[in-house]
């Protein structure tokens, strides 16, 4: 099942067990292992088919990983470094508290999609689903980056403490929100960018629009670059065309408590 | 206990007034076992309709289901086929699980002075080498229930009361017999195993409909118990559920009061009242129902047009114990007035849930996880609706709501 | 011939002052009064008669006060305990019946105290409040039971509307009429409802006309004595409650004496200056359930049912069959009044040994609407000795929609429960119509304080509903899942409806 070129090795994983489930996703990653430490620097698997956990705690940075099919949940968790790209869509808690490195995905990601990610960026092509970028957060002088170049639905960034979220809106209609309810709900660190309007109704607790500084701006356009660079699709490069959505205090709830000794 | 069949007529049309039937002892495969309390679990769910009304094989769904194998454990597995008997359409089919031969005599004889049975059959099973015994025996009737009678008349029912007054009767009843589905052109095939063995058990690949929905557990604790597992079904409804309702106290208290028996303690099985009391009994539109039970946030609810706001916060206040808290994903089959399938995630989007529909738009999928549906359809497109948002898909209409449209589209007021 | 009859009781509290620290000042003096303390020989000296109010110990700016119980004094009997036999010297002073004010003051089963609630653990996720919704809006009022929809497949919102009153939480302030409490405890308690949006009772004694800009926040309460109802009234409210009994008194009526019947009093309820206020017993024009119904019929068509119509009972043992009588009457809310719920006035015997605790009425009562299939048509309101946020959410897990406050919102205000407020001498401005003390109580604070303590306790429900994996409270109510009894007599969790803790789901 296992064929090579250079540096390269091909792994055909569509094939059944007596219950009819996929090929166990710890087959699949022992694999995947194997190759890396004999000196593959990319496998290609085929066939995928929901096994989870793809290429989790992978951290050889010059590692590259393509999957062609569907992978399954917790795709690239733990990641500290290598790419991960899928050639199809991806689906739930994609890069769950990556570290570091890159997942590039040409369809959608459903939903909470890079959770907890510290490093790394995470690249949809298309749309995202609910509580995407949750609980990002920033340590260290890095953070993660997360870009999705169509829409998403609530919960995006909710409880953020860092690293930024750009939504792109790619095909949406001008009149349009590519971000859902409840947007950095919470949020205290981080900014979210997001083509077109957020409504006031569209915030989350603790979430505020704030005027997209040059600092802002720069770091926008470099994702989007990265993005037009992975997909060759080309998303609005116009300023006004985005809003950045952030906190204005890094402890949002302080009030919340009462510390009396009764 | 069982009662005489003399008496006053309950105020509660469904209150425990279970007429004369026979007893006996059994293993639990059938009957509600010893001890059991409330079963939950996560679970894996599928589905898929084509609208054009051409026949999907039972090995499809197979496919799909068993293809999500991290969603079972192999403590329950099932599947429920829509428009599978077309030269028995008009008849209520009941597929019901025994104990033994002696619990079907006594199960034919309470059918046969209630209803003319047009047809029975023993259901097709095949011992599987790698499940568990004890096996249930299987067998499906077709019948038609006698208007003519007094116990019909005296209940003052209409005939689908009747049958959902009957399944309760049986179901409640420690009688080595269970009523799986009863609904016209639909029929339930669920078992304790892993979703690959129900298929097997059942030889699924033989029954060809236009609907198929399957469902695979992962319960937290489970004495396999054969009758438990999903879908669960009353007339033509059926219900596949994955995730834990948090107000299940409340929504019982509902479905009681509207004289459900809740035989099966699970959610679920409250879910499929809800459906049957909100759409059939009640006569709310799907859209309207599912608000009911995936309501908006008020604070929202407030941004709607007035009319529509008064839609809402009628259906969310008057409807309160049927507001289905805490994460689900569900698929809810029914095959009148056409075959449909509904397609709903709780408000807050807490269960995974992801639709698909072949290039040619003819076939659509639903499932927890999209390997399940690019597994059957390569070339499928994939999308999430909205938490609380209804997917219908009906057969001869096509896709009626992605779940991305307006919570009241579609419903007149 | 008289006879001299009176005996000495030993006293029960003493203020204590530390003579070092004390400033000389005078105003604890001033402060008390029940006139316990007196200023002589250059020293505040204690007199006998302290009630433990601490209004001075509030006032003192030395901090130099401490109000001490006493030991008592009598020998030690483990039949006759101390307060029976004070109980029985009073009388045999007096002849009278022994009076007494908030609730009941014996430790008669605090069944919250022996229930646990649930969490979220694995199976569903819980949530976090402040940042996802977890909503606490509650209706008051009739529920159709069923949406109409035509034959034609239309849905009809005209045929199946209903009068209802909405809160943001469910949280009632109880009916405390002006009267029992004064002017200015009244106006903080109305403006704390109007703030919180949520309902405030107004109490028997009709509404002053300055706190109709309130009325959309207020339930008028129509009792025995009917001071104060007009038509004007009643129309102006957000819902109207029959009284029929109240937890602390049930069967008994109220008197409001003469000399607080002043100029305020007298033109709100309507009555002469310093005349009794006296409200029977019974209502006299209800004598049956029929008769109840006479009486909700004729509120309904004055208010051109416009307004919800409740009937508010105290709990006593047959209060399942009661309620049910109730809603079938046509009440659309229902308060239940249990027995450790507070009074400005109550016969001692009453208040202490009659009724039943509200966490067992108000489970009966909504099990036994469900059984009858009438609790999807009414709101169910509980009160009686709600005393914290925990009291709150088990008390709608065993069935209520809304639960009342009185006291603790009294508490807020500066109540301390010293239990005088019959003698109408509350140093803290509260329960009193003695100008000098009324004007103690500063509207606008106690206001804000009524509305911190609900908001706080608001936030409580929210974070414990999240952690019950639980986003609105509806769900909540009735929900004896997520309940658990931990308490010494498990026949009384087999008659809530709640399993014994250790026990699963099901």
């Amino acid at each position: 099942m296992a064929s090579k070129k250079h540096n390269e090795v091909v792994i055909d994983v569509d094939e059944r067990n007596e219950l009819g489930h996929p090929l166990d996703y710890r087959e699949l990653n022992e694999k995947i292992r194997g190759c890396i430490s004999s000196g593959m620097e990319k496998v290609i698997l085929k066939g995928v088919t929901g096994q989870r956990y793809i290429a989790s705690a992978m951290d050889d940075p010059d590692v590259k990983i393509d999957i062609h099919g569907t992978p399954g949940n917790d795709l690239g968790a733990f990641l500290n470094g290598g790419t991960i790209e899928v050639f199809g869509n991806a689906q739930d808690v994609t890069g769950n508290t990556m570290n570091d490195g890159r997942i590039i995905v040409h369809g959608n990601s459903w939903d909470i999609t890079g959770l907890a990610a510290r490093g790394g960026t995470i690249l949809i092509r298309g749309n995202s689903g609910y509580r995407v970028g949750i609980h990002m957060k920033e340590f260290n002088g890095s953070g993660p980056r997360l870009v999705i170049g169509g829409s998403v639905h609530d919960y995006l960034g909710e409880y953020m403490a860092g690293g930024t979220i750009a939504i792109l809106g790619i095909g949406m209609e001008e009149d349009v929100s590519p971000v859902g309810l409840s947007v950095g709900t919470g949020m205290h660190g981080g900014r979210i960018f997001v083509r077109g309007a957020v409504e006031e109704h569209q915030l989350g607790t603790a979430a505020h629009v704030l005027p997209l500084t040059d600092e802002d701006w720069e770091e926008l356009q470099s994702m989007i670059e990265e993005f037009e660079h992975a997909f060759g699709l080309k998303p609005s490069r116009c300023r006004d065309d985005y809003v950045k959505v952030g906190p204005l205090d890094s402890r949002p709830f302080r009030g919340h408590y009462d510390k009396t000794n009764i | 206990m069982l009662q005489g069949n003399d008496g006053p007529v309950p105020a509660s049309w469904m209150a425990s007034d279970f007429d004369a039937y026979p007893q006996q002892g059994r293993s639990y495969v059938v009957d509600i076992p010893h001890r059991h309390k409330y079963r939950m679990g996560s679970c894996g769910i599928a589905g898929c309709i084509n609208t054009d009304g051409s026949m999907i094989s039972g090995s499809k769904i197979e496919k799909m289901i068993t293809t999500m194998g991290e969603r079972e454990n192999g403590l329950g597995a099932g599947f429920v086929c829509y428009g599978l008997f077309p030269d028995y359409a008009d008849e209520y089919c009941l597929q019901v699980l025994y104990e033994s031969d002696q619990s079907r005599a006594g199960l034919e004889e309470y059918l046969s002075d209630r209803a003319y049975i047009i047809k029975d059959e023993k259901v097709k099973t095949v011992a599987v080498p790698t499940m568990k015994p004890p096996f249930p025996l299987v067998w499906r009737y077709f019948i038609r229930p006698k208007t003519n009678t007094e116990s019909f008349w005296r209940k003052g029912l209409d005939e689908e009361d009747y049958m959902v007054h009957m399944v309760m009767q049986i179901n409640q009843a420690d009688n080595g017999a269970f009523c799986v589905s009863s609904g016209k052109n639909m029929a339930v095939f669920k078992g304790s195993g892993y979703a690959k063995e129900i298929a097997q058990f059942y030889d699924i690949g033989r029954y060809k409909g236009n609907m198929w929905l399957s469902h695979s557990r992962f319960p937290t604790n489970s004495p396999g118990w054969w009758a438990g597992s999903h879908p669960i079904s009353i007339l033509d409804w059926s219900i596949c559920h994955n995730g834990e309702i948090t107000s299940y106290g409340v929504n019982k208290k509902l479905v009681e009061m509207a004289g459900y028996k809740c035989s099966l303690l699970t959610d679920s099985e409250v879910i499929t009242y809800l459906w049957d009391l909100l759409v059939r009994r009640h006569g709310l539109p799907i859209p309207a129902a599912s608000f009911a039970m995936a309501p908006w946030y008020y604070k929202d609810i407030d941004r709607l047009d007035e009319q529509l706001r008064q839609l809402a916060l009628q259906l969310r206040i008057t409807y309160k114990e049927a507001f289905l808290n805490g994460p689900f994903s569900i698929l809810v089959g029914r095959s009148e007035p056409n075959v449909t399938m509904i397609a709903l995630a709780d408000r807050k989007k807490l269960r995974p849930l992801v639709m698909g529909v072949s290039e040619d738009g003819n076939s659509v999928f639903a499932a927890s996880e999209e390997c399940a549906i690019k597994a059957v359809q390569k070339d499928a497109e994939t999308w999430a609706p909205k938490a609380g948002n209804p997917v219908v898909v009906r057969l001869g209409e096509g896709i009626v709501r992605r779940g991305t449209e307006a919570p009241f589209q579609g419903v007149r007021l | 011939m008289s006879v001299q009859t009176v005996v000495r009781l030993p006293e029960k509290y003493r203020p204590v002052v530390d003579h070092e620290l004390c400033l000389r000042c005078k105003k604890c003096v001033r402060a008390c009064s029940y006139e316990v303390l007196e200023f002589k020989d250059d020293r505040i000296r204690p007199k006998p008669g302290c009630v433990a109010c601490l209004r001075c110990v509030y006032e003192c700016p030395a901090q130099c006060i401490t109000v001490k119980e006493m030991e008592p004094q009598f020998a030690h009997h483990a039949v006759f305990d101390p307060v029976l036999r004070r109980s029985i010297i009073a009388q045999s002073n007096s002849g009278g019946v022994l009076l007494s004010s908030c609730g009941a003051n014996v430790e008669y089963m605090d069944i919250f105290s022996h229930l646990l609630l649930d969490a979220a653990q694995v199976t569903n996720p819980s949530i976090d409040p402040l940042r996802e919704p977890v909503e606490t809006r509650t209706y008051l009022g009739r529920r159709p039971g069923k949406v109409t929809v035509t034959d034609d497949g239309r849905i009809d919102l005209q045929s199946s509307s209903t009068p209802l009153v909405v809160m943001d939480m469910p949280i009632m302030i109880g009916h405390i009429s002006l009267g029992s409490i004064s002017y200015n405890a009244q106006a903080a308690l109305f403006q704390a409802a109007s703030e919180l949006n949520i309902v405030a009772g107004t109490g028997e004694g009709g509404l002053h006309a300055d706190f109709y800009k309130h009325s959309k926040n207020l339930c008028a309460e129509v009792a025995s004595g009917r001071f104060g109802v007009t038509s004007h009234y009643l129309k102006e409210v957000s819902s109207v409650e029959i009284k029929i009994g109240q937890g602390a008194k049930p069967g008994h009526g109220g008197h409001l004496p003469g000399e607080k019947v002043q100029e305020l009093v007298s033109q709100t309820r309507m009555i002469p200056l310093g005349t009794d206020a006296l409200s029977p017993y019974p209502h006299h024009d209800i004598y049956s359930i029929e008769d109840l119904q006479q009486l909700i019929s004729v509120l309904k068509e004055s208010t051109e049912y416009q307004v919800p119509v409740g009937v508010k009972i105290a709990a006593v043992h047959n209060v399942g069959a009661i309620a049910s009588g109730i809603v079938r009457a046509g009440a659309d809310f229902i308060t239940v009044d249990g027995l450790r719920g507070g009074t400005g006035s109550a016969p001692r015997v009453i208040r202490d040994h009659a009724g039943m605790p509200i966490e067992i009425a108000i489970s009966a009562v909504d099990q036994r609407l469900q059984e009858e299939g009438l609790r999807d048509k009414v709101t169910l309101c509980a009160s009686g000795s709600i005393r914290s946020a925990a009291d709150m959410i088990k008390c709608i897990a065993l069935g209520a929609d809304v639960v009342g406050v009185c006291t603790a919102a009294m508490i807020a205000m500066g109540c301390t429960v010293c239990q005088q407020c019959h003698r109408g001498m509350c140093t803290w401005g509260i329960a009193t119509q003695r100008q000098d003390l009324v004007g103690r109580l500063q509207t606008p604070v106690a206001a804000q304080r009524v509305v911190n303590l609900f908001r706080a306790w608001n936030e409580e429900l929210k974070e414990m509903l999240g952690a019950m994996g639980i986003d609105s409270v509806e769900s909540l109510v009735g929900n004896r899942d997520r309940l658990r009894y931990i308490g010494p007599n498990p026949r009384i969790a087999e008659i809530l409806g709640v399993k014994h803790s250790g026990e699963g789901w099901g």
